[in-house]
Parts: structure tokens; sequence; C-alpha cells
């Protein structure tokens, strides 16, 4: 057995927690880049300048991307030939998130109960999800989920033999939903599969994968591709106010599911797509 | 068309001048208020209790900005998503409130409500809060400061850039857009 000592992970979630919310992954500088050169709309053009121009200001003198630093969800998958030493594994995260949030001046969002609201003032506790793997490596990831576009996540049953056309169509219209409110241009995290929790989970999990990356199955691939090309042809535009630039990224993860069902979930999620990760 | 710069407070003649799709700077003093914010001031007024900020040609920015660092006025400071507060809106533009800063769009109640008391809704670029906070000269908390970061701020802003979103006669930019 590899022993991992589990001050080490708080240490490393603390770390990917301040890169995080400092710098803007690289794959979406990519793309928003990539939208300022199709975009002809001057107020379009604008935003997606401010975007950018935002992103080196932040990394330049570490502050924050965007002041909703989020919740914390910490992705862990430990191979079950570690042994976690040196006291409690559930404990560590969330020192290393308040340690973070504390040393890095970052907004602590989170209320410890979410009908009697006091905000706990650490932004713990965070969100974990443990999955136990082969081999002998711990692989962390963060992702700090900001609300404007959390909020406007969807979930839907569908019926088995429903086409894909209509799960096409609630996507996209959960997107029309969202309307300005979830800041576009969006990245959208979509799960189909699984059982009701789990495509919700899968969806979080989508917006981890660079954008600019397509899901390994060529029939997914065809769908995130048409996703794309068809929310950008709505016109709703960085801020809402008109453009080609909707969404940056459409990643789909997929999974076995029911004989009787069709699970769908949105997760939407904006410019600020913010993750970490480091393998201990 | 040139960008307006714009001082506060935001007297009504001020406000009439605007129109929805303006570009603004706006210099001077705002206030921060965000969900829990709102619901207090509006328990107060439904409960006949004064109001502990003086809302008259004022400008409430929706925000709840990140703590500053020792070198740093503010830290990340960024509009959240105006709807939420639609609810709690009306009142607070009957007793004087002038101007509003946040993002998205405003229910036909809000929207009316700006028209009857010739209001301002502006929208700031949401997921830039580390450009605006730079344009934040000074920034303390002043009431409910144990709501942390849902605390009410007063800030001093220079050049803090805006898009007229609603104007005084109740023209809606995502009406066009």
């Amino acid at each position: 057995m590899r022993k991992v000592d589990v001050s080490k992970i708080r240490d490393t979630i603390r770390d990917l927690c301040l890169k995080a919310n400092f710098e803007l992954r690289k794959d979406i500088l990519r793309a928003l880049k990539s939208s300022l050169s199709k975009e002809r709309k001057p107020r379009a053009r604008k935003v997606l300048k401010s975007l950018i121009e935002n992103a080196k200001l932040a990394r330049k003198h570490r502050i924050a991307i965007c002041q909703d630093t989020g919740i914390l969800v910490v992705h862990l998958e430990i191979g079950q030939d570690v042994a976690l030493v040196g006291g409690s594994l559930a404990s560590m995260i969330d020192e290393g998130v308040e340690e973070a949030y504390r040393k890095g001046y970052l907004r602590k969002s989170v209320v410890g109960d979410a009908l009697l609201r006091k905000n706990t003032g650490t932004n713990t506790p965070a969100i974990s999800y443990i999955d136990m793997v082969d081999g002998d490596r711990v692989k962390i990831t963060v992702s700090p989920k900001g609300f404007g576009s959390e909020n406007k996540s969807m979930i839907k049953m569908f019926r088995p033999t429903d086409p894909v056309e209509k799960i096409k169509e609630f996507i996209i219209d959960t997107v029309k939903m969202a309307g300005a409110d979830a800041c576009p241009p969006l990245v959208l995290g979509v799960g189909i599969g699984g059982t009701f929790e789990n495509a919700a989970y899968l969806s979080k999990k989508a917006l981890l994968r660079p954008i600019d990356k397509r899901n390994p199955k060529k029939h997914i691939a065809k769908l995130e591709r048409g996703l794309i090309k068809d929310i950008n042809s709505l016109g709703i535009g960085p801020m809402g106010l008109g453009g080609r630039t909707t969404v940056l990224g459409v990643n789909i993860l997929e999974a076995h599911t029911h004989i009787a069902g069709l699970p769908v979930a949105v997760n939407v999620s904006c410019h600020a797509t913010r993750s970490a990760e480091k393998v201990l | 068309m040139g960008i307006k710069k714009l001082n506060t407070p935001l007297t009504k003649d001020v406000v009439a001048r605007l129109r929805a799709g303006d570009e603004v700077l706006l210099s001077g003093t705002i206030f921060t208020a965000r969900d829990a914010a709102h619901k207090r001031l509006n328990d107060m007024i439904k409960n006949g209790k004064p109001i502990p900020i003086n809302l008259k040609d004022a400008c409430i920015y929706y925000a709840g900005p990140a703590p500053a660092s020792p070198r740093r006025v503010i830290g990340s400071c960024g509009p959240t998503t105006s709807s939420r507060m639609d609810l709690f809106t009306p009142p607070l533009l009957k007793l004087g409130l002038s101007g509003m800063i946040g993002k998205g769009e405003r229910s036909e109640e809000v929207r009316r409500a700006i028209k009857k008391y010739r209001c301002v809704y502006f929208l700031a670029i949401g997921g830039i809060g580390a450009l605006l906070s730079t344009k934040v000269k000074m920034a303390k908390p002043i009431l409910f400061n144990e709501l942390g970061p849902e605390a009410v701020y007063e800030m001093e802003v220079k050049d803090f850039p805006l898009i007229v979103g609603i104007d005084s006669k109740g023209n809606d930019i995502y009406d066009k857009a």
C-alpha cells in the first residue's frame, strides 16, 4: 500500500482553489479569443474583450476572476492501493478550502442550512465526490461553482423512445430560459443517462473536460457539435445583447441507464467555468 | 454615440436624459445590496419602520464583493442577477431610489415601476469582477455587517462602466436585442 498523508491532500486542495479562482482555464481563454475573431457586433466584441482583459488582470494581480468564487466542488479519485494516513480526509478537504478562501481573500458564499441561511464564514463545507479507482494515485480536482448560472440548470426525465431532437430542444430551451441572467457566453455540461441524480452529477463532471475536446464517442461528439452550432445561431450573444457567441462549449457525458428511462441534466455554467486538478 | 459621464446623486433630471442602450461611466457613491439585504429592507418597510439608509436619488448595486486583500480597496466586484431582487424593488423605488445596477432582465412590474418613478436600471457586464474592482476607490460595510458578503457596502466608484438597461420612459434594451 502506498501511504498518502491527508495533510498533503489539504494543501493541494488549497493551492488548486487559488489557482482555479485566479487563473481562467486556458481552453476557455482560447475559446474567448476565437469567438472574438468571429464576432462582428461592436457590443458583443466589447464584452468579449472585457472578459479577456478581466482574465489577464485576475491572473496578474491575484484577484478572483468573478466575485462569485462559488461553492467548492471537489472530485477525488482515490486508488484502491492507497492508504490515507494522518487524520480525517473529510475535515482535511474543508481545511484546505477554508485556508484558500481566507488567504486568497475569496468570497465566502456558503450558508450552513439552506432554510436558516446563516453564512458559515469559511466557504465550507465543500461538496465532495469520492470515487474509488484502480491504482495507487490520488487525483484531486476542484471546481468553484458560481450560482448565477447554477440557478438556471435543469433536469428532465425523457421517455426512452423520445427522439434525440427532443433532447436537443430541451437543452436549447434551457439556454433560452437562462437568457442574460447566467452571464453568456455560457459553457454547458450535459449528463445523459444513469439515474436522476447520476445525470446531474455527470452534467457537473462534464464541465471539467476542456471545452475544445469532444466526447470520444462519435454520436455524442456529433450531438455536441450540433448543439454548439444551433445555440450560437440563437443570437443571444455575450451578456444577452446579441451576437454569435452564446456558448463557448457544450460537453456531454453519457452513461448506461434503465430500459424505462432517459434522464437528461443540463448544468449551466458561465465563461468563468473554473477548475484545477493535480495527481498525487 | 459617445459615452456619457454621470455622477451621483442620480437626480430626476440626470436620469431623464438617459436612454436604453446608452453607455455610461458612473462616478460617485453607490450602495451594494443583494438578496438578504433586500429582504431585510423590505421587512422594515412592511413593518412600518424607517430604513437605515437614505435612498433619495441613490443608486443600489446588486453585488456581493469578494473581500479586499491588504493592498486593494476591494476584491472582485461584479454584478449579480437582478431578477432575484425584482420582488423587493418597487417599494424601494417608491422611497426615492433612483438607480439600480445589475445583470440580466427585469420583470414587467419592475419595468413599470421604473417608468412610474422615473428611475434607471443599469447593466454591468457579468463576470468581469476583477476589472470592475479597479474602478472602486473606497468601500466599507455600513449596514447588516453580520451578513458578510451580503452586507450593505458604501462604495466610491470612478468611471464605473455601465449600459442603460431600462430608461425612465420604460424602454428596455432587451426588447431590442
